[in-house]
């Protein structure tokens, strides 16, 4: 029991960072139909420059764990809308471009990173009280992994916030559903791209901070390995759908750390791999997306 | 009119020639090449870029002529450079046999992994044809049989291989051999893509809809396509641990593939020699661009310089981000031949831009 | 009578295929002009053509402005309001929220959509998904009511709808012709012949007859032959 507890509770965990991640790239992909390949390394920039500010601030551990996921969140929105208003804007009408576009600036951004910080990995400096664990039913639960579960639950909180009850987000909903449309009842959906790339990397950038935390170090391809699962995740639950991500999120995270465990190790990441297949085959919209 | 189709095959032949006379010529090109063209070291990073040439046109095939954009083009490649790898080192089968038994399986997992992702279409294959390919790299890194070695990669045993092959001598014997490697990729996607089978690609990818108002059924066509192209890979990655000596999991990410994407855009996807020249320009820009940072000039300049021009990457990131923005037509639009509309711009409309459609 | 839009020499070209040919017509400031044809003409493009949500060459003037290298929102901003054929609500969001999204100006004409369509009323928190085809049409119409334009392009709005409904939709169009003018496209006659000043008549993709409503429709033979149906079979469908 107390390993179906622990299981579960990492598999919660990884589903929370997946989802982090997911929730960007379904709201992007969704509105402007872009496959965004910049978001691994807008996370790598999060992971990093919340590796930076948690290694160089000298204050409470909790503390710096906030200022740092802060600082990698808000770098991550800020990059993110600088290509989105720079180069994928410019590329409009062109949606292979567009996505191709992303794809550079992935590879150059990480290799900024590599150049400046070195491909080794940097050793997080994760606070105490999150290695530390609370027996819960006869398991040893990390503290980290429920903070990460935490973090999740409040963006999904904030995400689903922001799309029923602001304007905006109203906008994007709609946009999501029919972009022709919006445009013609007056309404610039180019703001909603911006902000949404923006918003994205933000959660991007959010879940790169709590990454390096999560897995006590940085590399400059922390983001291409979960880029991966990101995408999966996106595409069961549906492209476009905020809730469909979380919920897929949380069978994937689920379905890899059991199966890992029951099965083999690598059977879980193959298993993933075969619920896509099948989720494509038979409900190519995904969960909760638009019928195709 | 015969005698202007054969003068049409001059540049090529002439390049070839050329290609195929480097090893006797001590030229020396500082800075770009590591040392005289006759080295071992030269012809070998020259051998890179010209298997690179092959499996960049090799998935030219699907995106630049049958507009399939598919995330798994890899995994072809990935299975010629382990099933080679593993039937001579831990089988210590001969050569040709395990070229052959790469061939087979290159073949046979391209018409299964084709034949369910080509039920759907655009970001779903895309996204199945990505699945399957990270399949196949969990598979290589968790090495299930202890066939693959795993995360180390796997070196190659040369007891099997051809003694013309196997020296830092007969480099340049792994030079011809990857010269006509890519010389045969070339022939057989030119016989392909001009058959009729061919303007039916072409025609797949203007407008699919339209191909089957036609009464052609684009499923089939898509699959030869595929198969054609994976097998193409395949044979790339069979050459490709000859040349490199081993086995390693790089070639069997999602990154190996988008790598693939940048070459054909930055070559100029749907013209043949414009892909095989984005393969070989990229190769040889990550290969030898590492060494850029060492280069008295640049050594000397501030970190905030130095640090990005250090990084191949880097360089290739922004020349890319570059070519798609002003040179859609890659490298090879650069180069004005008068030739029938084949290239795949990423479309311009000709009309003034419309919103929102 | 003056004219509040006015194609000159329009043509969309869309996959290589000519959809419209050197269009020309104009739109009075008052009243519902007619854009009719037989099925797959044109009439649509043509809308989408002055909504600049098709790739079009010509020149396009509303209210003595150019549009036709203008953006669409700044089309709609400028005072064009878009019905389109198959309402196009959005299905996922309520009744309200479609609604709210057409906001423009300060003051909305709720006063004028309650009135117009008092069926939508109780129905403000429904999505618009659950909607009948009928209430979708008048939360279509309602959307473009709430501001204040000066030019309303309605394609089909009675498209699919039972008799009953059709008239209420005609009820509601006629009612807001009195004072905004209307581009309509539409395949009922009797619609037409009841709002209908003026007249277009398109065929693949050209202008072939530009004319009074009512002569149009009064001249069986001139509808037999540039329509393909009689007044008579089109009222009944």
């Amino acid at each position: 029991m107390s390993t179906v507890l622990v299981l579960a509770v990492t598999g919660l965990g990884l589903g929370a960072l997946y989802f982090l991640i997911a929730s960007g790239l379904s709201l992007i992909f969704g509105l402007m139909h872009v496959l965004n390949f910049a978001h691994g390394a807008l996370l790598a920039v999060g992971a990093y420059l919340g590796w930076w500010v948690a290694s160089h601030l000298d204050v409470a551990a909790g503390l710096r764990l906030l200022v740092a996921a802060a600082v990698g969140a808000v770098t991550a929105a800020a990059l993110a809308a600088l290509l989105e208003l720079g180069l994928v804007r410019r590329l409009y009408q062109r949606e292979i471009a567009q996505v191709l576009v992303t794809v550079g600036v992935g590879l150059a951004l990480v290799a900024l990173l590599q150049g400046i910080w070195g491909s080794d990995p940097k050793t997080y400096p994760v606070p105490h009280w999150m290695v530390e664990t609370t027996t819960v039913g006869g398991a040893a639960i990390p503290h980290g992994r429920l903070v990460t579960i935490a973090v999740g639950l409040v963006v999904l909180g904030l995400f689903v916030l922001f799309l029923r009850r602001t304007r905006f987000g109203l906008v994007v909903r709609a946009g999501v559903e029919n972009r022709a449309m919006v445009t013609a009842l007056g309404i610039d959906v180019r703001r909603a791209f911006t902000l949404v790339f923006a918003l994205g990397g933000a959660a991007a950038g959010l879940a790169g901070a709590l990454a390096g935390a999560y897995f006590g170090s940085v590399t400059p391809q922390l983001g291409s390995s979960l880029l991966i699962y990101a995408f999966i995740v996106v595409v069961i639950g549906g492209l476009g759908s905020v809730t469909g991500s979380a919920i897929a999120a949380v069978l994937v995270g689920l379905l890899q750390q059991f199966t890992n465990y029951y099965a083999a190790s690598g059977i879980g990441d193959l298993s993933v791999v075969l619920l896509l297949a099948v989720v494509l085959l038979v409900r190519p919209q995904g969960l909760l997306g638009r019928p195709v | 009119m015969r005698i202007p189709r054969l003068l049409g095959w001059a540049p090529g032949v002439v390049v070839v020639v050329l290609l195929a006379l480097l090893p006797w010529s001590a030229l020396d090109v500082p800075g770009v090449l590591p040392g005289p063209l006759d080295s071992p070291g030269t012809l070998q990073v020259l051998a890179v870029c010209l298997v690179f040439a092959g499996l960049a046109l090799s998935y030219d095939v699907l995106f630049g002529f049958t507009g399939l954009l598919s995330f798994g083009h890899a995994l072809y490649f990935a299975v010629g450079v382990y099933v080679t790898a593993i039937a001579l080192t831990r089988w210590h089968w001969a050569l040709l046999p395990s070229a052959g038994l790469a061939l087979g399986c290159g073949l046979v997992v391209a018409a299964l992994v084709g034949a369910v992702s080509l039920r759907v279409r655009g970001i779903a294959f895309a996204m199945v044809t990505l699945a399957f390919a990270q399949a196949g790299s969990v598979l290589v890194v968790q090495d299930p049989l202890a066939v693959t070695g795993g995360e180390q990669g796997l070196g190659l045993d040369v007891g099997k291989v051809p003694d013309a092959f196997i020296g830092v001598l007969n480099t340049r014997n792994l030079y011809w051999l990857a010269l006509a490697l890519a010389v045969v990729v070339f022939l057989v996607v030119r016989l392909v893509t001009t058959s009729p089978a061919g303007h039916v690609w072409a025609a797949i990818r203007e407008n699919e809809q339209r191909v089957t108002v036609l009464g052609l059924r684009s499923y089939p066509f898509k699959l030869i396509a595929f198969v054609v192209a994976s097998t193409l890979a395949t044979l790339c990655g069979v050459v490709y641990v000859l040349v490199v000596g081993g086995a390693s999991v790089g070639v069997t990410t999602a990154d190996f593939t988008l790598s693939l994407l940048v070459m054909v855009v930055l070559g100029g996807s749907g013209v043949r020699w414009g892909a095989m020249l984005g393969g070989f320009v990229y190769m040889l820009l990550d290969q030898r661009l590492g060494s850029l940072a060492g280069v008295g000039g640049v050594a000397a300049l501030p970190g905030v310089l130095r640090v990005p021009l250090s990084q191949p990457l880097f360089l290739l990131g922004v020349l890319f981000v570059l070519v798609v923005m002003f040179l859609p037509g890659g490298l090879a639009s650069l180069v004005r031949i008068r030739r029938t509309r084949r290239a795949r711009d990423l479309p311009r409309r000709p009309l003034p831009e419309a919103e929102g459609v | 009578m003056n004219h509040i839009l006015s194609l000159a020499d329009v043509s969309v070209q869309v996959a290589g295929s000519r959809i419209l040919h050197d269009v020309s017509f104009t739109v009075a400031d008052r009243g519902v002009t007619a854009l009719l044809g037989r099925n797959g003409v044109g009439k649509t493009s043509t809308l989408l053509a002055v909504m600049g949500l098709l790739p079009r060459t010509g020149t396009i003037t509303f209210a003595g402005r150019r549009i036709d290298r203008t953006l669409t929102h700044r089309i709609v901003q400028a005072g064009i309001g878009y019905v389109p054929e198959d309402r196009e609500v959005f299905a996922g969001l309520s009744v309200a929220e479609n609604l709210r999204l057409a906001e423009r100006d300060d003051r909305p004409r709720y006063d004028l959509v309650d009135e117009l369509f008092p069926d939508l009323l109780g129905r403000r928190r429904q999505l618009a998904g659950t909607l009948s085809g009928g209430q979708q049409q008048m939360l279509s119409l309602g959307r473009v009511l709430l501001a204040d334009n000066e030019l309303l392009l309605v394609d089909e709005p009675t498209k699919g709808l039972a008799p009953q409904v059709v008239k209420q939709v005609a009820v509601a169009l006629a009612r807001i012709a009195q004072h905004t003018p209307v581009l309509l496209v539409e395949q009922n006659l009797a619609v037409v012949q009841r709002l209908a000043r003026h007249a277009v008549v398109l065929n693949q993709g050209r202008v072939v007859h530009d004319g009074d409503a009512r002569e149009l429709l009064a001249d069986a033979a001139l509808t037999q032959r540039l329509l393909g149906v009689s007044s008579g079979e089109a009222a009944a469908r």
